[in-house]
């Protein structure tokens, strides 16, 4: 599904990935595992062509995305989820469902949305922000959805909201995998990765160190949780 | 005093064009657009020329003039504006001050310093009966049709599915490309309308103001001070302020006359200590 070859990338002087690699199949969910600042937003960012300064080269389905710009990639099929959520307070919360353009296979419709999310339906004409950060993130989600993006690049997804909300996302994720979609996702929270992703990235000063497995993870917790410093 | 009410809303009617113009185009590209005066004077200009040389009257001005600044401010984005967007808003600021000049001097050269006439159209030639006083029909029509645009805007910002990328890329630019919105196509339409806005409020002028080379560098600096007012960018304060400061420099000019010329920037510097992002103003967000 998506191939990403020697990517680097720099902030001015400094680089921030150095020649990452990494391939993610079909219908799978992956985690990108690291410290804050090991470039796993960046690389994110580098995906969905947001970021200037790079090279290398990355790739959907086979088509060589590296000279788009960003709403062709998100045409093609990726649908974003930034660490900051991403909402729009100038937009109702149903405006901001609709804004993206429908641009993959099996976009969800509202109806279907406002079932999953009976929440997002009684506060559909409020401002997007007006929402609680757990809300804010399911309208994130639900704005992917409803694009039918093949390929997800979740951000931090369950950063900062309860243990409820963070487990409502997991069967979310979950649910979306048993569609076929594909997700990337960058996570802190190395439990709730493993309930989620098949594989896992762990990055760090730019690099991918290991490639690890759900076994490997959950065998090595404590030494990865040591290595991010929670 | 209702009479000189409405003298400073007929002035506010203005403004609020103008500040309209002015809060789109900062909104959706960031730039503050000193040429904005030059374009509502060239309107002005516009209608005095289409009588004058192809003797076109004042309703087909109305709609020739603001449409043909409209496609100019096209061309001023895609050939100039666009290719400073990346840099230091300094650029684009420089870049819009000196094309005020030029625009300025062009006009000068031509028309010289003195004032133009142009009379009012003949159907709004007389004056209304408004139950206290009589109150020229050509004004009434002003305000009435500048409400109505800005109505129209508000509505078409709120309510259609371009007012919605419009919000969505002022408020988020990068954000709203990364869901598939092609940002910088809506830039080059968004300019060009408000550039068609300050062209509309020329040919309005033309029939109750001197039509003069000067006439949109003195109205813009009070429409500058109406846009910080209303809060920079929010479409919703610079209309409401424009119609607000209208009407409190004419109330004020009755009482305090001595303060006529300053009351605005009084009022801006007050605004400010008390709401540093302007009355309407958010962090972000254009309405």
């Amino acid at each position: 599904m998506l191939t990403v070859d020697k990517l680097s990338a720099w902030y001015g002087e400094a680089q921030v990935l150095r020649e990452v690699s990494l391939d993610v199949a079909e219908g799978e969910i992956v985690t990108l595992v690291g410290r804050n600042g090991a470039g796993k937003t960046t690389l994110l960012r580098c995906v969905m062509g947001l970021h200037g300064r790079t090279s290398g080269t990355m790739s959907l389905l086979g088509d060589d995305l590296t000279a788009l710009p960003p709403h062709r990639r998100a045409r093609r099929g990726i649908g974003y989820v930034p660490d900051d959520r991403g909402i729009y307070a100038t937009l109702s919360v149903e405006e901001n469902l609709l804004l993206p353009p429908v641009s993959g296979p099996a976009p969800w419709s509202l109806e279907e949305i406002y079932q999953t999310f009976p929440r997002l339906r009684e506060r559909r004409r409020f401002p997007g922000t007006r929402l609680s950060g757990g809300e804010q993130q399911m309208l994130a989600l639900a704005r992917v959805l409803r694009m039918g993006s093949r390929l997800l690049l979740c951000d931090e997804p369950t950063e900062g909201l309860s243990p409820l909300i963070v487990q409502q996302i997991g069967e979310i994720l979950r649910q979306v995998k048993g569609r076929g979609v594909t997700v990337l996702l960058v996570e802190q929270n190395v439990h709730f990765a493993t309930t989620v992703a098949d594989r896992h990235y762990l990055l760090a000063e730019g690099r991918v160190v290991e490639s690890l497995d759900n076994e490997q993870v959950r065998a090595r917790e404590h030494e990865l949780l040591e290595h991010l410093g929670i | 005093m209702v009479e000189q009410a409405f003298n400073g809303l007929v002035s506010g009617a203005f403004y609020a064009l103008l500040a309209l113009g002015l809060a789109v185009i900062f909104g959706m590209l960031g730039v503050v657009n000193f040429a904005h005066g030059a374009f509502y004077m060239l309107g002005a200009f516009g209608a005095f020329v289409l009588l004058d040389s192809f003797g076109i009257g004042f309703w087909a001005a109305l709609l020739i003039v603001p449409v043909l600044l409209g496609l100019a401010g096209v061309v001023l984005e895609r050939l100039f504006i666009r290719r400073l967007a990346a840099l230091d808003p300094l650029y684009n600021f420089l870049l819009t001050f000196g094309l005020a000049l030029i625009l300025q001097d062009v006009v000068r050269s031509r028309y010289g310093v003195q004032s133009q006439q142009y009379g009012r159209p003949g159907l709004l030639d007389g004056s209304l009966n408004l139950g206290l006083f009589e109150y020229p029909a050509y004004q009434v029509f002003v305000l009435a049709l500048s409400a109505l645009v800005c109505g129209l805007v508000w509505l078409a910002l709120t309510r259609t599915k371009v007012g919605m990328i419009v919000r969505a890329s002022t408020e988020k630019p990068e954000l709203t490309r990364a869901l598939g919105i092609d940002v910088a196509r809506w830039v080059t339409p968004v300019f060009g309308f408000g550039i068609a806005l300050a062209g509309l409020a020329g040919v309005l002028a033309a029939p109750m103001r001197a039509i003069n080379p000067l006439m949109g560098a003195d109205l813009i600096i009070v429409v500058f001070a109406v846009v910080v007012i209303g809060g920079l960018g929010s479409v919703f304060g610079s209309v409401a302020a424009g119609f607000l400061i209208g009407l409190i420099s004419a109330l004020g000019n009755l009482y305090v006359p001595a303060l006529s010329q300053t009351l605005v920037f009084i009022l801006m510097a007050a605004v400010l200590l008390w709401r540093p992002a302007g009355l309407f103003g958010r962090e972000e967000g254009l309405v």
